[in-house]
């Protein structure tokens, strides 16, 4: 049995984002990339599914650039097992993400495909849904629990009003919450065994899949900024500023 | 082409992110139908045909609809979708779960997550947890979007007359089954939609010290909140995270207790009309966006507060 997991790279979700001051994006140079974080427990829980012997090969999935390589080493060094790079534009859509992903499902047959549930830079949450609905194979989305059956998973899911557990036969696709699990660190002596698998390099235009935007950016924006305030020195004057200043208790 | 929104509801009572859609597809057309799903709601279907802009209410009353499963419903709505402009449905853990699903199968890119309708197929939506807004153009014949839900106003409960139409489907059998769902009860305000909000963060160091937190809410007649780290250290559960990743709250007056202020919790309250933060860390973030800023050990500031709030005796319910 083996497991496809995807990994985005995005700017590290410590990096304050700067938008460009002539309205095309965000400031990209010069600025730490990570793995986007809920991908990081997508790996750890398909790491935690091989560990207890259900599972023999881990195959690491990323779209875009070259550098997405660092990414998938990154998840090689946690211990997956060899990777795939699918070229492509940075800002290839959910849309056309999930059909390139469905195509390496197709080639590669995998039992489980594991997701983070949001990327931190577009924050669309499309892809697993999209993927799972192109594959007619079961979604079990914003997993924070995901318990492996024989032939099935039981998959407790975050939703608005609490917790929703449901029940998902194999093969399935679920998108990981940041609550799923803690993600390990990569060791040094696994770092450097993670240089060494390998990783498949492939093209959108080989899978056949057209990754053409068909959402215009016309402008990036910098929020309106929110005047800082004041600081009092005690709850009594804050109370008093509630009450007659702000009028909102 | 009219618009068609996919409701949310328990099957027992509408919930406000529907008529928060309905007022953002209205900003484009005012003829909107609405798909209504799930098991004993003619109450809910009725009640809808009377919200303002609604001309027409679709219902389907199956028992198969009582518990969400977006594979069962991803293919009415693509079934369906032929005759309109426009699919909206809120941007919740409902919508999400079910929307990409439908754009998908309609080759749409989906819009995720709207907080402004620029013109039919221009949207404002917020990116790097809302450190940059995008104003972007949808160029596929069809829009598959979500909306922002405290980023519209409710629609008025009145003034339609929608026709409620019963439509039929058959549903292929699933590989997902519902097991069981665990709800948060309260009888405080919706966290989502509250006037007001008091939020606890890491600083609060226990599960039984957040009784200071709902201590206030009691109070103010306030929804609790909490941060992400405060969610991962067991001390609430799961749905009452706000920020990126949790729920969008715009109340008038949000208090951050005890929450350093990392982007992604900001990400979530930083539009409320009023912040106040308490925090014995005079650099933390949070009172960088913070109306009113109090430099104090929490455990010494919550109770003053309670005991000020009593003095006050004049609370707004």
């Amino acid at each position: 049995m083996k497991i496809l997991v995807t990994v985005k790279r995005v700017i590290d979700y410590n990096v304050q984002v700067r938008v460009k001051s002539d309205g095309s994006g965000v400031e990209k140079e010069n600025v730490k990339m990570s793995m986007n974080p809920p991908d990081e427990n997508a790996v750890e829980e398909a790491l935690r599914i091989k560990e207890s012997g259900m599972v023999d090969e881990i195959i690491v999935l990323s779209i875009g650039e070259e550098k997405c390589q660092e990414t998938i080493r990154t998840a090689l060094a946690m211990g997956a097992d060899r990777g795939i790079l699918i070229n492509a534009p940075n800002e290839t859509e959910p849309l056309s993400v999930s059909k390139l992903i469905a195509k390496i499902v197709e080639i590669e047959q995998p039992s489980l495909v594991l997701m983070g549930k949001q990327a931190i830079d577009d924050d669309c949450n499309q892809t697993a849904q999209m993927t799972s609905a192109l594959l007619k194979w079961p979604q079990a989305t914003f997993a924070s629990k995901i318990e492996m059956e024989e032939n099935s998973a039981t998959i407790t899911r975050e939703i608005d009003e609490g917790l929703e557990r449901i029940k998902v036969k194999i093969p399935f696709i679920a998108s990981c919450d940041l609550r799923l699990n803690e993600p390990r660190y990569a060791s040094l002596p696994n770092i450097m065994k993670a240089k060494k698998k390998p990783i498949d390099i492939k093209s959108a235009e080989e899978l056949g899949v057209d990754v053409k935007p068909r959402i215009e950016n016309i402008k990036i924006s910098e929020p309106a900024a929110r005047q800082k305030g004041v600081m009092v020195a005690d709850v009594a004057e804050l109370v008093q500023k509630l009450k007659y200043e702000a009028k909102v208790i | 082409m009219s618009i068609l929104i996919l409701a949310e509801h328990n099957n027992i009572e509408v919930k406000s992110s529907t008529l928060n859609t309905i007022s953002a597809a209205s900003k484009i057309n005012n003829e909107i139908e609405v798909l209504v799903l799930g098991y004993n709601i003619e109450n809910i279907s009725k009640e809808i045909s009377n919200y303002q802009n609604v001309t027409k209410v679709l219902t389907l009353d199956d028992q198969k609809f009582e518990n969400v499963i977006a594979e069962n419903i991803e293919p009415i709505i693509v079934s369906l979708a032929k005759k309109y402009s426009h699919i909206f449905a809120p941007a919740t853990t409902f919508g999400k779960n079910i929307m990409p699903r439908v754009a998908v199968k309609l080759d749409v890119a989906q819009l995720s997550d709207i907080v402004s309708v620029e013109n039919e197929d221009t949207f404002v939506r917020p990116i790097y947890a809302g450190n940059a807004l995008a104003t972007v153009k949808s160029n596929d014949s069809k829009k598959v979007i979500t909306i922002r839900p405290t980023s519209f106003d409710v629609v008025a409960k009145e003034g339609g007359s929608g026709v409620i139409e019963t439509i039929n489907f058959d549903i292929p059998e699933q590989k997902v089954e519902f097991i069981d769902r665990e709800e948060s009860k309260s009888d405080r305000p919706e966290l989502s939609t509250a006037r007001i909000v008091v939020s606890g963060g890491r600083g609060l160091q226990s599960a039984e010290n957040f009784k200071l937190i709902s201590d206030i809410a009691d109070k103010l007649n306030a929804a609790i909140g909490a941060s992400r780290a405060a969610v991962d250290a067991g001390y609430v559960s799961n749905d009452y995270q706000v920020g990126q990743t949790g729920k969008v709250v715009v109340p008038d007056l949000y208090i951050a207790v005890g929450i350093s202020g990392a982007i992604q919790h900001l990400a979530g309250m930083k539009e409320s009309k009023i912040i106040v933060a308490i925090n014995k860390d005079d650099e933390a973030p949070i009172f960088n966006i913070a109306d009113y800023g109090l430099s104090a050990d929490l455990f010494e500031a919550l109770p003053q507060l309670s005991l000020e709030l009593d003095k006050l005796n004049t609370i707004e319910k």
